[in-house]
């Protein structure tokens, strides 16, 4: 991207326009994000800087809004925090029990889509596998076919068959929508994978399980924690299907915030918020890592 | 722990029919289900050990219908407005209540004679008196609005307005701002002239208008100052003014009275718990003891005399009542009868008007 | 498996004929060939199988249902068995005599019985506004209604001796109709039975249709307008830089949709921080603070940045493979840098804008969560209204409808991006 030495003015004026302007697009693109959370600190129910904010006065921060988030539905918030306060932020804190939701059904929910995508596309990138194509794009569909659309189907699906207000309803759901990410990576992971290394193993005697788990899982291993973790994000961000089929004791993250933003929208919504951002980056610095990892071991990256 | 995980889920879903001893109680959140809470809730729950569990919704009366008609009911209790209870009780969704099992006034006036008129119907129980009505952040407003014309003339008061995303209540005020007398606003709406005049008097601010689905909504949207004036639940602008020191004030003029009702959905799964906590919440000192939550009137005359101050002990609660004799000046009773007949057909042209 | 195949074929050279060559165990090798590919294939099928039939049950069954929904609605012929038997018998020119008011009259004082007169109502009052609350009028006084009927019943309102509704009651006594999908086309059928446009206050989903599909062009080409320059910069720039530039795309890609909604709800509204910005700095005084939240501005806004990164990501992983040397080649041979880009580079990023493109499009028209949180009144997109429909006017035929419609055109997006550039080629991150 460097300028070349003969570049004309004209060149060079648009080399450093294109750059800047490429700037404001990350900003518009990461700002939005980074912004909650100063905000979140905010000593006042305010969504903009304060005065002390700007001055970096420390009186102008507080964690008000974390403790707010804590003691939100607790029976007895204001007494001392020993252990019987934390037993009752365990039980009763309504963002611990949208939080312990959302982990349980994003936990199965990944489990299940994991297990069967990674099969699939195992299948699916096999050459003779028969009617790819169409079957790949039934397999994909629920990433396509708008969210309002299945959720109103499962939720006549679900109140016909008993599944409506059960978590297996909402893990199952979960799981539909997280399978395309799944097939997506894995099949990704898989085309890059040179079969003659199966083969060798074969060859040298070993059976299709003990290939599978000591050869081909390994390598594709990057692809399927990623794929796994697409799943969970995916569960843990949805929202549609839980207002649609959960029942009020099923109330997730995203649930919880819906309502947040919807009625009440303070600086609480604003913690959570930054809480959500820092577990994102959590996540996407681990889906880095792998996929430099899966690169270096097939040798497709510089470093 | 994970063996244990795994079980509490698989079990979840079939422990909801299981446990016997709850009900689950859906009303419109905020500090309208905290007075519930306190008022009716706890005590309730204190004396039957029934759990109570409160579920908030926009408006209870939605989920309901799509709960009986999906087949898949978990509401046992709903609070309701007036038309929707006659209009769910006339196709077939809720339980029918039994008046006789309401405890009667501590003078022994029979439940049937001690409610307000209206205040029973066949299928529901109503519990408090309430208001629509105009409310506006004193910080942020220049002058005082005095009228509900005010509240459409953006000239006069310049700023963004909340209002309901509803035809309910949008297009009477819009008439009784327009000059139209309460007696005749429903005269009006009956005819086609007449909404085309409403919603003429809407166009007037519609690019001004923030349109608000939840009771929480219209005092936050005065508090960030993000709408200078709002239509609001009467209680929800005392409570924000009274308990958390806003600066709001409510313009009584154009407001409009409705019942809020208990009812009973066909198929509740707590049907026999529903009906206890009814007949509790509904005697002469929990109503009136709601009213010291938050600024509803109490659906019985033997509460009138009981309410008292608000919770802080400072405020007397009796003149920020929808019902007080200031208030009452130009008040239009929420015609139930119309509603249940023109909700849907309003509610579409009002959609068609709001996209357009 | 695959070896046994591989060999195989490699084995039979085409110009051989296949009679005359045998495996091991004596068997024709065409016969053997044959049967080890279609175990390999049934192996391969075998693997998939699982995840299909969950998919099939769990999401295609569901939806399928959905649909026969927007054509199946029996909440009449259920509930009014004496008249749907006059309609059966009578044809669509018949009069409405005696007979049919007797039927209606048995059908009223079963409604007030079963307390369905409502649902009965509600259905007709789909296709006749208005006409719901003379069901339930009627049901009310049904029980005081004697012979002659017509007369008992026009006693109670006129109404039901109009042409219109009698029309509107015959298409509803068939359980399987097509009238949701008219109504959510803006259509409706007039006493003659003839298509019609409703009146024009009451227009409102071709509307949102065409808005719904404007604003999702329009979200596209921003996107692709903020997508292209940084997916160029991305994919010209060092790998080690651009792999810490591609955090910027990456982060907002897998920060909660909701986070990102609420972002633009802090910074947009009224009192929000680009407004005090403006005003503090004094480009804007504060009464004229700039309204660009609740309307249409805030979904275009934010959509945007949510799928800025799904326009990215495609653009990036074409133009990344690009070879320089062809725009080098261009200049040396006298092409302007503007030439060289327009001739010889753009070209080749040609599969990437439409793969973004297509994708960018296929999820705005879908989208429900941030339209409904910071759209307003005239941001809503069509799937809103389908929530609306399905949630609080409890209209589920014409939300299946509606949602049929909006399937329909995803759909053929759909197949269109398979067919253009290929589902396997969808790649994430």
């Amino acid at each position: 991207m460097a300028l070349p030495k003969h570049a004309s003015t004209l060149e060079r004026v648009w080399h450093y326009t294109y750059l800047v302007i490429c700037a404001l697009i990350f900003l518009f693109l990461i700002a939005p994000i980074l912004i909650v959370i100063p905000l979140s600190f905010n000593a006042e129910p305010y969504f903009t800087f304060t005065e002390k904010m700007l001055k970096l006065d420390p009186t102008g921060y507080s964690t008000r809004w974390y403790d707010l988030l804590m003691t939100f539905g607790m029976i007895d918030p204001d007494r001392t925090r020993d252990a019987s306060w934390w037993a009752d932020f365990w039980a009763n804190s309504s963002w611990m029990r949208a939080a312990k939701n959302s982990v349980i059904i994003g936990f199965f929910a990944t489990i299940l889509a994991t297990a069967l995508g990674t099969l699939a596309a195992l299948g699916l990138s096999r050459a003779e596998m028969p009617a790819r194509r169409m079957i790949m794009a039934i397999l994909i569909s629920p990433m396509i076919v708008p969210i309002i659309i299945t959720a109103t189907g499962l939720f006549f699906f679900y109140s016909m068959s008993g599944l409506a207000n059960t978590y297996l309803g909402i893990i199952l759901a979960h799981a539909t929508l997280g399978i395309p990410f799944v097939i997506i990576t894995v099949t990704a992971t898989l085309v890059g994978f040179d079969q003659s290394l199966t083969r060798a193993a074969a060859s040298l005697g070993a059976s299709p399980q003990t290939t599978f788990f000591k050869i081909t899982m390994p390598l594709i291993l990057p692809g399927v924690i990623s794929g796994a973790l697409f799943a969970f994000v995916t569960s843990f961000d949805e929202v549609v299907v839980v207002l649609f089929v959960a029942a009020h004791d099923q109330q997730t993250i995203p649930r919880q915030m819906w309502n947040g933003i919807r009625e009440q929208i303070s600086p609480a919504i604003l913690a959570v918020a930054t809480i959500l951002v820092v577990i994102s980056t959590l996540l996407l610095t681990t889906i880095e890592l792998l996929r430099r990892r899966s690169e270096r071991l097939r040798g497709l990256s510089p470093g | 722990m994970k063996k244990t995980l795994i079980l509490t889920t698989a079990l979840a879903g079939f422990a909801f029919a299981a446990t016997a001893q709850e009900v689950n109680v859906m009303s419109w959140g905020g500090a309208y289900t905290k007075s519930q809470v306190e008022a009716y809730g706890k005590p309730f729950t204190a004396e039957t050990g029934i759990k109570v569990n409160w579920i908030d919704a926009d408006n209870p009366a939605t989920p309901i219908k799509a709960q009986v008609e999906a087949g898949n009911v978990t509401i046992d209790v709903a609070d309701v407005e007036y038309s929707d209870a006659i209009r769910l009780c006339d196709e077939g969704l809720l339980e029918e209540i039994d008046h006789s099992m309401l405890p009667p006034a501590p003078d022994g006036t029979p439940a049937e004679e001690d409610f307000l008129e209206g205040a029973l119907t066949d299928c529901a129980v109503a519990n408090i008196v309430w208001s629509t009505v105009m409310a506006y952040n004193t910080d942020n407003v220049n002058g005082q609005p005095t009228s509900i014309a005010d509240f459409f003339d953006t000239e006069k008061f310049p700023g963004k307005r909340g209002l309901r995303k509803s035809a309910k209540a949008t297009l009477e005020m819009a008439l009784m701002a327009d000059g139209v007398p309460a007696g005749e606003v429903y005269d009006m709406l009956e005819t086609k002239e007449g909404v085309d005049r409403a919603f003429a008097k809407l166009d007037t601010i519609k690019d001004d208008i923030i349109w608000w689905e939840a009771g929480a909504q219209p005092p936050q949207l005065l508090a960030d100052g993000e709408v200078v004036m709002s239509t609001a639940y009467n209680g929800r602008i005392f409570n924000a003014a009274v308990a958390e020191g806003q600066p709001f004030e409510i313009v009584w003029d154009g407001q409009i009275l409705d019942y809020d009702l208990f009812v009973v959905p066909k198929g509740a799964p707590n049907k026999d718990n529903a009906m206890k906590f009814i007949a509790f919440a509904t005697d002469t000192q929990r109503l009136a003891d709601q009213a010291s939550w938050i600024s509803y009137g109490p659906a019985r005359r033997s509460s009138g005399a009981l309410v008292g101050k608000y919770v802080d002990g400072k405020t007397e609660m009796a003149p920020h009542m929808p019902t007080s004799e200031a208030a009452l000046k130009n008040a239009l009773v929420n015609n139930f009868e119309f509603w249940a007949d023109r909700d849907t057909d309003l509610n579409e042209r009002f959609n068609a008007w709001l996209s357009n | 498996m695959n070896d046994a195949a591989a060999n195989a074929a490699k084995a039979a050279s085409p110009e051989m004929s296949d009679d005359h060559l045998t495996t091991a165990d004596g068997r024709p090798l065409k016969v053997a060939l044959a049967e080890a590919q279609a175990k390999a294939r049934r192996r391969a099928f075998l693997l998939v199988l699982p995840l299909l039939a969950f998919i099939l049950v769990s999401f295609v069954f569901p939806i399928t249902q959905l649909l026969y929904r927007s054509v199946y609605n029996p909440a009449f012929s259920d509930n009014m068995p004496a008249l749907v038997q006059w309609f059966s018998e009578n044809s669509d020119s018949t009069e409405p005599g005696e007979d049919a008011f007797a039927a209606l009259a048995s059908d009223l004082k079963s409604l007030r019985e079963n307390k369905t007169a409502g649902i009965v109502g509600t259905r007709v009052n789909y296709d006749l506004p208005g006409s719901r609350s003379l069901f339930t009028k009627s049901a009310r006084k049904a029980s005081k209604l004697e012979p002659p009927y017509r007369e008992a019943i026009l006693d109670i309102d006129e109404d039901w001796a109009d042409p219109l509704l009698w029309r509107v009651m015959r298409t509803a006594s068939s359980p399987i109709t097509g009238s949701f999908y008219l109504a959510a086309l803006d259509r409706t059928r007039d006493a003659e039975g003839n298509i019609q446009p409703v009146a024009e206050e009451r227009q409102v989903y071709i509307k949102l249709f065409k808005r719904t599909l404007f604003l999702s062009a329009l979200i596209t080409l921003t996107t692709l307008i903020l997508g292209f320059p940084v997916a160029h910069l991305l994919a010209t720039l060092p790998l080690r830089q651009s792999n810490l530039l591609m955090i910027f795309v990456l982060l907002p890609f897998w920060t909660s949709l909701l986070v990102r909604t609420t972002s633009w709800i802090v910074l947009l509204q009224s009192q929000g921080v680009i407004n005090n910005v403006m005003v503090a700095t004094g480009v804007l005084d504060d009464e004229s603070r700039i309204q660009m939240i609740y309307n249409q501005t805030g979904t275009i806004i934010a959509m945007t940045h949510i799928l800025l990164p799904f326009m990215i990501l495609p653009l990036y992983s074409v133009m990344r493979p690009i070879d320089p040397s062809y725009v080098r080649a261009a200049r040396s041979l006298g092409a302007s840098s503007w030439t060289a880009f327009r001739r010889i580079y753009l070209p080749q990023t040609v599969p990437g804008v439409a793969a973004g493109a297509l994708l960018v499009f296929i999820l705005a028209v879908g989208y429900y969560i941030t339209p409904a949180l910071v759209g307003g009144s005239n941001g809503q997109l069509i799937s809103n209204l389908i929530a609306f429909h399905m949630q609080k006017s409890l209209n589920w035929s014409l939300a299946a409808a509606l949602a049929a419609l909006l399937l329909g055109g995803v759909l053929i997006l759909y197949w269109l991006y398979d067919r253009l550039i290929g589902i396997d080629n969808l790649k994430l991150g």
